[in-house]
């Protein structure tokens, strides 16, 4: 068997077991952190795919920027286990079933030889060929637009997710500037008329009269 | 010999994974975000296999621009689910019924 087989049957067999433990591991941090190992190997596999600016975005921003954004979120918020497994085996016949439909219709359909999926050749690039430059020329020249607006739609969740989040505290100390511009000069002092309330000595009145 | 149909079969399991994660974990929003991004993996690792069996760089450029909108949607995901959290002490997917749907 070829040395590329090899991986990819390791590097495939990994990121399905992970994925499995994915969807039923009991800790949200262990399902995050399997998470991770199997974007690494779907990494591997795109590696094997050359595509290797893209393999490396995969890991660069799911597991450095996506996945650490997951756990921590697990991590802030303080789940029931118990409470969060309940009713977990009762979906599992239907979901099972639903999966298996899946599989076993894609595999019926690309492993035919009517589909001819198979006869497709490998592209063996040469050794000076460069993904990352091809891809920079193709997304800098014709697809510059979506770049633009995939740059806007980065924005929007930026501001979406700062707005969403963002809490007042009740306790607040800090200083609106708008408002202390706006001070008046009566704002701050109230100067109250009143009647004196103590009377001066009667005696000494007498002697200055 | 890996061949592309080698590489769609196992896009296939890792979809048909996500769509049960989907089903099992109903109860727990944060992984159900996590099946959601499996989802989404197999169909990158659809579009980086064509790519290369075709030899076309534009499926590698649809992966870059998923890319780009999964990370926009996990992060307001993430952050819709941390204000759910804030007001209803629960990530059930049960409880989110304000609305009467």
């Amino acid at each position: 068997m070829e040395f590329k087989s090899i991986l990819f049957y390791i590097f495939s067999t990994v990121t399905v077991l992970a994925s499995l433990r994915v969807i039923t591991a009991r800790n949200p941090v262990h399902a995050a952190l399997f998470l991770v190992l199997a974007f690494f190997n779907v990494s591997g596999l795109w590696m094997l795919l050359q595509a290797e600016f893209l393999s490396l975005v995969l890991i660069m921003v799911y597991v450095g920027a996506v996945m650490v954004l997951f756990l921590f979120v697990v991590m802030m918020l303080d789940i029931n286990i118990e409470r969060v497994r309940q009713g977990f085996w009762k979906n599992l016949p239907i979901g099972a079933l639903v999966g298996a439909l899946l599989i076993a219709e894609m595999a019926a359909v690309l492993s035919s030889r009517y589909f001819g999926l198979t006869n497709l050749p490998a592209q063996n690039m040469p050794a000076n060929y460069s993904n990352t430059k091809e891809l920079a020329r193709v997304l800098y020249t014709d697809y510059a637009y979506p770049f633009e607006i995939a740059s806007v739609i980065l924005l929007v969740a930026i501001i979406v997710a700062v707005m969403l989040t963002l809490r007042r505290r009740k306790d607040n100390k800090a200083m609106q500037a708008s408002d202390q511009i706006a001070v008046k000069a009566k704002d701050r002092m109230r100067l109250v008329k009143m009647a004196p309330e103590i009377d001066l000595p009667a005696a000494k009145q007498g002697e200055k009269a | 010999m890996i061949s592309l149909s080698h590489y769609l079969i196992l896009a296939a399991i890792l979809f048909a994974i996500g769509v049960v994660g989907i089903f099992l974990n109903r109860k727990n929003l944060i992984v159900l975000l996590m099946a959601i991004e499996l989802m989404l993996l197999a169909v990158n690792l659809n579009f980086v296999a064509f790519s290369h069996y075709l030899n076309d760089l534009s499926g590698q450029l649809f992966v870059f621009f998923i890319l780009v909108v999964a990370a926009a949607e996990s992060g307001i995901g993430l952050a819709i689910l941390v204000v759910l959290f804030r007001n209803l002490s629960s990530i059930d997917v049960e409880d989110l019924d304000s609305l009467k749907g």
